[in-house]
């Protein structure tokens, strides 16, 4: 397997909130992309916005600006 | 042939839309299953079509654009998932099947009254029974905005501020006006609105959907997979998700997708502006010609539409000629709208409908009008 890195990781309740976020992110230039969720934190949606940590502000930026309903933000090794 | 039963449903369709459907049929995996390349590409594809939608429907927000497999399915989550029992609904005579068994169902088995604005001879409504029929626990009204029978057009920015008034939901059916008629949920106050992708969409037959307003609470009608919350005993609560178990109709939508973008570009304003000069050249072609009876008013803004029986003849009888002799495909009997029939006084013969797309030509409209003229001697 790949070496597990540090991702910052944003979780949605559906998929089209996820394909939301990344309409936005590409839009917005936050950097990131829609990976499968780790079962350790998913929270519903099959999919998640994984991002280098040092991203984040950037990412939740993104985030706000669009308007996405994310259902939660973790770091976690994957 | 010279097909005048775009009510029924398109029969040209822009080419980009047969490509877009050919191309997702060869490319897209299934929405919200997985994250590979397939799976993203289809969940794309439908999230554009989600925004493409809430855009041209008015819908504040494009989770909120859930999609069937047609207008009927739409209208069967609205009406099957808004009601409890105890609550009352007002409905109108215009109606179309897909409405009416629905609204009698909910009626016989869900214990929610229906009570219907009726309409006169000439098919229209008679607006001030909304507020004659109206009691404390009614909730909602739901309505055409046009009918598929006559082509009447129903006021509802009109309806919309009375249900806003009152506090009721406005269920609105599209199916005969999406694509060709200005839709805007919140400027006319709808606030579930469904509509059908093969008609004046001009997207591939098996699309459709309802566009409902944030606050509006449906519960869902059909579950099952929906590739998230697997463990959940339950359907997911939040929109789409909520009402769209089972696989989506990827293919499709990437159809009626591309459709949008066409009509974006084409404007419905031109569409409908060349439809309705189209249906009035051929309403004053026949409306004179002896043993023609047509229904309707056509004296206002109305959808393409011209229904009309010869003489005694059967209604079959005359669109089978029609087809047979001349090429001209028409569509008779009820046409699913019997309460409609039954204001016009057509209720056991039916009718000889003749739709108008904007694709038709002045010419084929002229023959139409000249095989009528010879079928009426």
């Amino acid at each position: 397997m790949r070496a597990k890195k540090t991702r910052l990781i944003a979780v949605f309740h559906t998929t089209a909130a996820a394909m939301a976020m990344e309409r936005a992110c590409a839009r917005l230039g936050a950097p990131g992309r829609l990976i499968p969720a780790p079962r350790s934190i998913t929270a519903g949606c099959g999919m998640c916005w994984a991002a280098p940590p040092e991203d984040g502000e950037a990412v939740r930026d993104a985030a706000r600006q669009a308007g996405v309903e994310v259902a939660g933000w973790h770091v976690a090794e994957i | 042939m010279i097909y005048l039963d775009s009510a029924a449903t398109a029969l040209w369709r822009p080419p980009q839309v047969v490509q877009a459907a050919a191309e997702a049929m060869c490319a897209l995996g299934s929405a919200s299953r997985g994250v590979h390349g397939g799976s993203l590409a289809a969940n794309r594809t439908v999230y554009a079509a989600r925004e493409k939608l809430a855009a041209f429907f008015g819908c504040p927000r494009p989770d909120h654009v859930i999609f069937t497999c047609n207008a009927t399915e739409a209208l069967n989550i609205a009406i099957s998932g808004l009601f409890r029992p105890g609550d009352h609904v007002i409905s109108t005579d215009l109606e179309h099947n897909s409405v009416l068994r629905p609204l009698y169902r909910l009626e016989r088995e869900g214990g929610v009254p229906v009570d219907f604005v009726p309409a006169d001879r000439l098919g229209r409504l008679d607006y001030g029974a909304f507020a004659r029929l109206l009691r404390p626990e009614t909730r909602a009204i739901v309505c055409t905005h046009a009918s598929n029978l006559t082509g009447e057009l129903v006021d509802i920015p009109r309806i919309g501020q009375f249900a806003r008034d009152r506090g009721l939901l406005l269920v609105v059916d599209a199916a005969q006006t999406a694509g060709v008629f200005p839709l805007h949920m919140e400027k006319m106050g709808i606030d579930v609105l469904c509509f059908t992708g093969h008609k004046g969409l001009m997207g591939p037959q098996g699309t459709g959907g309802l566009c409902v307003r944030p606050g509006v609470e449906i519960r869902p009608w059909k579950v099952g997979g929906t590739g998230i919350q697997t463990y959940s005993p339950t359907q997911p609560e939040a929109y789409p998700t909520r009402l769209e178990a089972g696989t989506l109709n990827g293919h499709g939508i990437a159809g009626l997708s591309a459709a949008l973008d066409f009509l974006a570009e084409k404007g419905i304003d031109s569409i409908r502006t060349r439809e309705r000069a189209l249906m009035e050249r051929f309403y004053l072609g026949v409306r004179d010609l002896p043993e023609v009876e047509i229904y309707g008013d056509f004296s206002r803004e109305r959808a393409a539409i011209v229904s009309l029986n010869l003489g005694e003849e059967d209604a079959g009888a005359v669109a089978d000629a029609l087809y047979q002799d001349y090429g001209i495909a028409v569509r008779a009997g009820g046409h699913c709208a019997p309460r409609m029939h039954r204001a016009l006084g057509t209720g056991e013969r039916g009718a000889v409908r003749f739709s108008f797309s904007w694709v038709n030509t002045p010419e084929e409209v002229d023959a139409a009008i000249r095989a009528l003229e010879e079928l009426s001697r």
